[in-house]
């Protein structure tokens, strides 16, 4: 039911209306005569105070406030992929085509077009008994993702009627016996989450490509990874690169008051990637959400839960969905903004006291599951957040709430960043809660000796940094031989395998089996300094030896033929140990 | 109440530069208000926040004076505006827009709101072009690309305006001999600040394509959040109404935010850090955002704001903020300072995000990227060693490590110093390669074997 009343208040986003009789919190709300899109978040007898997601420059007291007796819902449908929305889910194209270069205020565009015709194959005959998740047809939304029709959740009914051919995706496809019609859109509110039938434990990684993350700490498909690091450190970098590499079907990307130009690379790049994979361009299995920092704030805030709401559509329909959210602290800090307008107790750092609820309730969107129907479908969203810590500490509020929740930290530092070591993810900082279970994944799939090279690997870093105290205090010539030897090792594994260039054309995504048999080059190498050692050879020879350059050249050779060229290598280190024999 | 004029004299209570106006009926969020003293003078206020008891105004000049009663509040109807034509270029404006050089006022070709809309993300244009400032650390290491926001963050006392004068003087696109028009915002700035800019203007040469508008340090406060703004708005119509590429520069950010954290704790706002505002990033990206390419418009906006880190801390939310928000940041150093090194630009925290987009085969040269991945590195090494000197001695170094200690110092003393000269790309690569060739090549793995093969000169 509409119910209509008029301004009494504006303060920034924020505004109040009064004689707003039988709204409702969450209601979709058209304020003012220029039309502006808002939502009822806060009710006190009949004053609703509303946030507004466009600009409130202009606005009047006494203008008509109307509550349009909804939530804000998101459209769900064939003609999310490929497409860009703003956080309320505008298509950014249609906005352009209407109002030109520039965002106008109070503009109506559905997220789905209303003309396009997209062709329905059923899979299902009439007489078939169906409900909620059940999957009534198929349609090809791009070459390579076929888009499930489902039956919306809370739905069910025999079906009488179910047509082929093509379609526009308000158009009835097909009719239950209880006179319900299914039409290719089911609309959903952005607040609430999407029901499945149970959530499932996670065993299979999400391989992103990167060797720091694969190897040392690997990201469940259906896991949490929060990625916080000061401006500069390169979280943009990552989720960009995780968007084009990482093993997913579909990518749903929330730029979440950040910059416009990052927001036109991925539009310029994705359409000309393709997909390894695939062979199909990336941008055919991307959703775009982008509300930049210059856009409304409550609309940035919207922004997460309409990209969760899409990537939970495409979990239903069995898919590896990946979420890249950058940044969450944008977001947090669009309801710090609110809630102060709303003059509301502040907690820490002027944060509402709901952040770690609201923060939690979010992540707990994402995971893996036995999506809802019948067919034994399972999905999964992998959510990948970005976190921007004032003055890169990270004791704040929206660092720490987060990292009570996710399963994966990757922790970006400025010092790696500014020496231009990337990834310049900090290894002693950096954690995966996903090892154990992912350990038998790795072992069976990559090789039998994975966790036994990682935990190597590990305490070589470790070691690094223990040397590295003595160095400081009295010099390198403190050290033993073995221990200079060790001390190069870890400079050979952070140079030459850790770092990796996300604009190298060769290096950008490294596959597992690469990764593997770069580390056992380096071992091998490791194995031949000792052995050489023992043999008497001087430490400055062995540091120089030829095959050393070869190590920080491995990255840039190609990934077909690299493991004959990794065996080579490896057989011109024995060679060198026999040599000694001789 | 007159209802045909809109003329209030409800004005109940003054705290800071804010007004009460009780019981005003139909203005809106953002109207600008004529505040009129008994005495005849008249000043300039804003509305900020709407509702049934009051508007709240702030003032944009000095409340001194203003009283409770007598004082009379004339609604305009209309949002702060522009009057934009191509005249506006070698005009001269106060931070409020209106003309301080006696010359008339400028006859519109159109009237633009200053708040400015922002640009639709899908209509962006990807920065491409490279623009050559003459400084090696700048086009060698942290390349500036047109249509980017690249601030300065300074020091007091750190010759920033010297820096930002001399790219505007140098500023070139390979290729086109378009010069740049160039907008200037001086936000709070001193008197003698804002007279060297506008001399170097004057001797470059440049003034006829030079819009300036000055909020001085003892101008109005609150005037200076409407500064900026106005400049962008000019900024734009220059560039995407009649294709002109513009140089913008905000000088000093700092006192823009100071102005802000005013206008906040008048309101009893919930401080955030350090007493700023919650919503500063927010404010500053409506500004810095105003920055860029639009796809079918030849035209482009580049910013180059300098703002002043307090306790030359980077921490500190001004720049903190703006490089969240920016395309990276030229950072100044008081050490390199102090050794005389001009210009004293720290490599290290600097950066430039869209250097990819501008360098490279075609655009600079393809060994560029590798080039200053491998400066970066090897300085970097050199400074830790530096410090480890300083503790064991420069004995307990190994040779390659004494190596990279004389490079980092040739670094600072070759390359990053530079004085007045005005170096071309080529230039400051064959110096780079220079200084590279200090090291065994086996040591350069950050560069293809190719660009070694060729451009290598050490032993
Ligand atoms: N993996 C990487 N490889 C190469 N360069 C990188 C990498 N990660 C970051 N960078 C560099 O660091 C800059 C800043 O990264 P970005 O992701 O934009 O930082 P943030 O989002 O944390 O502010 C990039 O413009 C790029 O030059
Ligand atoms: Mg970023």
């Amino acid at each position: 039911m509409e119910s209509k009343g008029s301004i009494v208040k504006v303060s920034g986003p924020a505004v109040v209306a009064g004689g707003m009789v039988g709204s409702r919190m969450y209601n979709r709300v058209i304020v003012g005569a220029s039309g502006l899109l808002g939502e009822v978040i806060r009710l006190e007898g009949d004053r609703a105070t509303i946030q507004v997601y466009e600009d409130t420059t202009g606005l009047s007291l006494g203008e008509d406030v109307i509550d349009a007796g909804e939530p804000l819902l998101v459209e769900l449908g064939p003609g999310l992929l490929t497409s860009v929305f703003d956080g309320v889910q505008r298509p950014l194209d249609a906005i352009r085509q209407e109002l030109g270069d520039f965002i106008g205020r109070g503009i109506v565009v559905p997220a789905l077009s209303r003309t396009r015709q997209w062709p329905f194959v059923p899979t299902v005959k009439a007489g078939t008994s169906v409900s909620g998740g059940d999957v009534i047809g198929a349609i090809a939304e791009t070459p390579r993702i076929e888009h499930q029709v489902l039956v919306p959740p809370g739905t069910s009914g025999k079906v009488i009627e179910i047509r082929e051919g093509s379609f526009r995706v308000t158009e009835t496809v097909a009719v239950l016996d209880n006179g319900t019609t299914l039409t290719l859109i089911q609309k959903w509110p952005v607040r609430t989450p999407r029901p499945f039938r149970e959530r499932l434990s996670s065993t299979v990684p999400f391989l992103t490509g990167q060797r720091i993350f694969d190897f040392l700490f690997p990201l469940a498909a259906g896991g949490t990874a929060i990625v916080p690091g000061g401006f500069g450190t390169g979280k943009t970098v990552v989720e960009q690169t995780l968007a084009k590499y990482a093993q997913a079907d579909i990518i749903v990307y929330v730029g979440c008051g950040e910059r416009g130009n990052e927001m036109t690379e991925v539009l310029a790049d994705f359409p000309e990637l393709t997909d390894p994979v695939s062979g199909r361009p990336l941008m055919e299995r991307t959703v775009l959400v982008v509300n930049t920092s210059n856009m409304p704030v409550a609309a940035r805030e919207a922004s997460i839960y309409t990209g969760i709401t899409i990537a939970e559509y495409y979990r239903d329909m069995g898919y590896r969905v990946a979420l890249m959210a950058d940044s969450t602290s944008r977001w947090a800090e669009a309801l710090r903004e609110i809630s102060s307008r709303l003059e509301e107790m502040p907690g820490e750092e002027g944060y509402p006291t709901y952040l770690a609820t609201r923060l939690a309730n979010f992540y707990e969107r994402g995971g893996r599951v036995a999506c809802l129907g019948g067919s034994d479908r399972q999905g999964s969203i992998t959510v990948v957040s970005a976190i921007s810590p004032p003055g890169g500490d990270f004791s704040e509020p929206v660092t720490q709430c987060s990292m009570r929740v996710a399963g994966t930290l990757w922790a970006l530092d400025s010092d790696l960043a500014h020496r231009r070591h990337f990834p310049a993810i900090d290894w002693k900082r950096s954690y995966s809660l996903y090892l154990t279970s992912l350990e038998d994944y790795y072992r069976r799939s990559v090789a039998p000796d994975w966790s036994e090279l990682r935990r190597e690997m590990m305490a070589l870093l470790q070691q690094e940094e223990e040397l590295q105290e003595v160095v400081q205090l009295v010099g390198i010539d403190a050290l033993q031989d073995p221990q200079r030897i060790a001390l190069e090792l870890s400079r050979i594994i952070r140079d030459d395998f850790l770092r990796q260039h996300a604009f190298s054309e060769v290096d950008a995504a490294c596959p597992l089996e690469k990764q593997y048999w770069m580390l056992k080059v380096i071992f091998a190498y490791q194995s031949l300094c000792q052995d050489l050692l023992k043999k008497g050879r001087p430490v400055e020879e062995i540091l120089n030896l030829p095959v050393r350059e070869e190590l920080g050249r491995m990255k840039e050779i190609p990934v077909t033929g690299f493991v004959d060229r990794a065996k080579k290598l490896m057989a011109r280190m024995d060679k060198e140990r026999e040599r000694e024999v001789e | 109440m007159d209802l045909l004029t809109r003329e209030y004299g409800t004005l109940r209570s003054i705290a800071g530069p804010l007004l009460f106006v009780e019981g005003v009926r139909r203005v809106s969020i953002g109207e600008m208000v004529a505040i009129l003293l008994p005495e005849g003078q008249e000043r300039r206020g804003q509305v900020i926040e709407i509702s049934e008891r009051y508007a709240v105004v702030q003032v944009l000049e000095t409340t001194a004076g203003i009283g409770t009663t007598g004082t009379r509040l004339r609604f305009s109807e209309s949002v702060a505006r522009m009057a934009l034509s191509p005249d506006l270029l070698g005009r001269r404006f106060n931070g409020a827009g209106e003309p301080i050089d006696g010359l008339p006022d400028i006859l519109p070709e159109r009237w633009v709101g200053i708040i400015g809309n922002p640009i639709n993300p899908v209509a962006r244009d990807k920065p491409a072009h490279f623009i050559q400032t003459g400084f090696s650390t700048i086009d060698g290491l942290n390349t500036l690309v047109r249509g980017q926001k690249l601030p300065i963050f300074s020091g007091s006392g750190l010759p920033a305006k010297e820096i930002a004068a001399q790219i505007l003087r140098q500023a070139r696109v390979a290729g086109e001999a378009t010069e740049f028009a160039v907008v200037f915002a001086a936000m709070g700035i001193t008197f003698r600040e804002a007279a060297f800019f506008l001399d170097e203007f004057e001797k470059s040469g440049v003034s006829e394509h030079t819009v300036v508008f000055l909020n001085l340090a003892d101008d109005p406060t609150i005037e200076r959040l409407l500064t900026p703004r106005f400049a962008l708005t000019a900024a734009e119509y220059l560039a995407f109404t009649h294709h002109r590429h513009v140089l913008v520069i905000l000088t000093d950010v700092t006192n823009y935010c100071e102005a802000l954290r005013e206008i906040a704790t008048a309101r009893e706002e919930i401080p955030g850090r350090r007493g700023y505002p919650g919503y500063m990033y927010t404010d500053l990206a409506t500004i810095y955002e105003r920055a860029g390419r639009i796809r079918g418009r030849p035209g482009s906006v580049t910013q180059l704001p300098i703002l002043t880190m307090p306790d030359d801390d980077i921490t500190h939310p001004i720049p903190d903020l703006t490089g969240y928000i920016t395309e990276g940041q030229i950072v100044l150093s008081r050490d390199l300072h102090r050794k005389g090194i001009y210009p004293p630009i720290d490599v290290l925290p600097s950066l430039s995000r869209l250097m990819n987009l501008g360098i490279g085969e075609g655009k600079t040269r393809a060994d560029h990227r590798g080039v200053a991945d491998q400066l970066y590195a090897f300085y970097a090494q050199g400074r830790d060693l530096r410090r480890l000197a300083a503790i064991v001695g420069e004995e307990g170094l190994t040779e390659s490590d004494k190596r990279l200690l004389k490079f980092a110092e040739r670094f600072e003393q070759e390359f990053v110093s530079q004085g007045p000269e005005d170096r071309s790309l080529e230039q400051t690569l064959s110096l780079g390669w220079k200084l590279l060739s200090l090291l065994p090549k086996e040591r350069l793995t950050r560069i293809k074997p190719d660009w070694i093969q060729r451009y290598y000169k050490g032993g």
